[in-house]
């Protein structure tokens, strides 16, 4: 994998990741002020912040350990309702927002690790396909749970019913007066108060990018990508591939729950069916576009994955005509030679002294 | 007492017996190989003892203690080191890495003198310290397995079919590679086809057929034995 071939190389890409965060980000903030983004764009930018830190935690699970997790979206849902719920309930005690905001993705990461851990109790002891279905079972229950959520708070604290027959509501909460509905099941959390900023998107994507490049670096990185180098090769040198493997599992949806919360708290309302299997699968295209276990690759293709569908939304009829032959385009020129040579040529840049 | 017993032990892959009734012991300070024909039982056997593998009856004592509920992991920290069969080296990192990989379980203490160690043994792999593993030959892979092995400070380097697929003069250079690292004081169970080199170098040796031991004596008794000539020497 190109983060291993060549150390001084990967630094490099890994420097420049930051830098290129930075000034998009300078960047970008600076365009809104001077007030040349438009509404739409505006309300695009927390999201695509969010969907980064989505694909580069994937990343961690799918080109890092080298397993295909089909329920991604899942820990997301996990941490964007408890964002809602802890944000909504600590209203009154911590007016400060930012605060909030941090506190909120905090649980938000710790329910998602938490999760991540269980699920992947009986889903790491897998390999290969059958990982692969079983972690798209346990994103579709994890929805499928949070849609008979209703939870509700008022001056007694947080009330949590599950509605699993259907027969419930929200008065069955029996809150106080004054007390507010956070969670009303299948309708999802209604009210919110948005309180994500891009600033909060900015710091939360160098945080992971910090976490993602240091555990690689680190001896428990190196852990991980020898077993999926060679999984009884790692054995053999005594590595416990259970505990290696669940230790990137965790804190691969521990960030993709820090990113739910921050999109749960972008909107005023959002329901379990957003973080369903297409969810978990466009987040998989941004990784696997972006390349294997190329942090800087699932940057930027979460991000003109993400901007493009809905740049392309004056087109209506063609989006998604244009968008698949964009995915296309883009497989073609990172792996068809022919095509490879064709953009060689009419980009010359890079490709020189990359020995090792 | 024995450094390594294994007492009979019975080892399954699912309805099929793979091992029966298999019992053998290694000496500290031995040689000992493992001989038999393809689907004799004699990688399940290495697999066994080192915890990939679970036998369902009977034991297997190092240095005294029961190795039987301890996970693969932990037992290489107890002084066995399994080098597996066709060469599992991590392809995607450098040599150094590979190396390093090998000490995993014993960070720290003296550890540039194991490299140096491994490097004494294998200047080949010096020279090629940066090269990514896996555009090494097939030799120099072998090498590189048996060097990272070598990195956890052994008691007992278990070796399975070092010498398949080389060359005869890489098999020579291997053969007297374990020699060596058996001069510095490491036991090795050896597990091999080419019965002729390993019998040579072997203090003892066992010979398996069909998940059995069926014969077991020093390596020049079997060597001169007409059983084995007419099976494995090949006249």
């Amino acid at each position: 994998m190109k983060l291993l071939r060549n150390l001084d190389k990967s630094s490099r890409r890994n420097y420049f990741s930051y830098v290129l965060v930075t000034a998009a980000f300078l960047i970008v903030t600076f365009m809104n002020q001077g007030g040349m983004l438009n509404k739409k764009m505006q309300g695009l930018l927390v999201p695509v912040c969010c969907y980064i830190v989505m694909a580069l935690s994937l990343n961690l699970t799918v080109g890092i350990m080298g397993e295909l997790s089909l329920g991604h979206a899942g820990f997301m849902s996990l941490g964007a309702f408890t964002g809602v719920v802890v944000s909504q309930s600590l209203m009154g005690v911590i007016p400060n927002e930012p605060l909030r905001l941090l506190i909120a993705i905090l649980c938000g990461a710790a329910v998602a690790a938490v999760g991540g851990f269980l699920i992947g109790l009986p889903v790491l002891r897998l390999r290969g396909d059958y990982l692969a279905i079983v972690t798209l079972a346990f994103g579709e229950i994890i929805m499928d749970i949070i849609n008979c959520l209703i939870v509700g708070h008022d001056e007694k604290g947080v009330h949590i019913i599950f509605n699993f027959k259907g027969d419930k509501s929200i008065a069955d909460l029996n809150l106080l007066e004054g007390g507010t509905a956070i969670i009303k099941g299948a309708q999802g959390a209604v009210g919110t108060k948005s309180i994500s900023t891009f600033t909060g998107g900015f710091i939360l994507i160098l945080i992971t990018l910090f976490i993602i490049i240091n555990f690689v670096r680190s001896r428990t990185g190196r852990a991980v990508l020898a077993i999926r180098d060679n999984r009884i090769a790692a054995e053999s040198v005594g590595v416990d591939v259970m505990k290696y493997k669940m230790i990137a599992f965790v804190i691969s949806t521990t960030l993709a729950g820090a990113a739910g919360a921050l999109y749960g708290l972008n909107f005023t309302g959002i329901t379990a069916a957003k973080f369903n299997f297409n969810t978990s699968i466009l987040v998989l295209v941004f990784v696997v576009l972006g390349g294997l276990g190329n942090l800087l690759g699932s940057i930027i293709a979460a991000t003109v994955l993400y901007i493009l569908p809905e740049a392309l939304r004056q087109f209506a009829d063609y989006r998604m005509l244009i968008y698949a032959v964009v995915l296309i385009l883009v497989m073609l020129a990172t792996n068809n030679p022919k095509v490879k040579n064709l953009f060689a040529k009419i980009i010359p840049v890079r490709r020189k002294g990359k020995g090792d | 007492m024995a450094m390594l017993e294994v007492n009979n032990i019975n080892v399954y892959y699912g309805s099929i017996h793979a091992i029966r009734d298999i019992s053998f012991e290694v000496n500290a300070g031995e040689i000992v190989t493992l001989i038999g024909a393809n689907g004799a039982g004699k990688s399940t056997t290495l697999q066994t003892i080192s915890g990939l593998l679970r036998s369902k009856t009977g034991s297997i004592t190092f240095n005294g203690k029961d190795l039987g509920g301890v996970p693969a992991h932990k037992i290489v920290s107890m002084g066995i080191a399994h080098v597996p069969e066709g060469r599992r080296i991590f392809q995607q990192m450098t040599v150094e890495e590979n190396i390093e990989m090998g000490a995993f379980t014993r960070p720290g203490s003296e550890y540039a003198e194991r490299v140096e160690n491994v490097f004494h043994h294998f200047p080949r792999l010096q020279e090629r310290r940066k090269q990514i593993a896996g555009t090494l030959s097939g030799g120099e892979q072998q090498m590189l397995a048996m060097g990272r092995a070598m990195m956890s400070k052994p008691e007992l380097l278990m070796l399975d079919e070092p010498s398949m697929g080389l060359s005869p003069i890489l098999v020579d250079e291997i053969f007297d590679i374990i020699k060596a690292f058996h001069e510095s004081g490491t036991t090795i169970l050896l597990v091999e086809q080419n019965a002729n080199k390993s019998l040579a170098i072997s203090d003892r040796a066992y010979v398996l057929e069909n998940g059995k031991v069926i014969l077991t004596g020093t390596g020049r008794e079997l060597m001169q034995s007409e059983e084995i000539k007419k099976a494995y020497l090949g006249g």
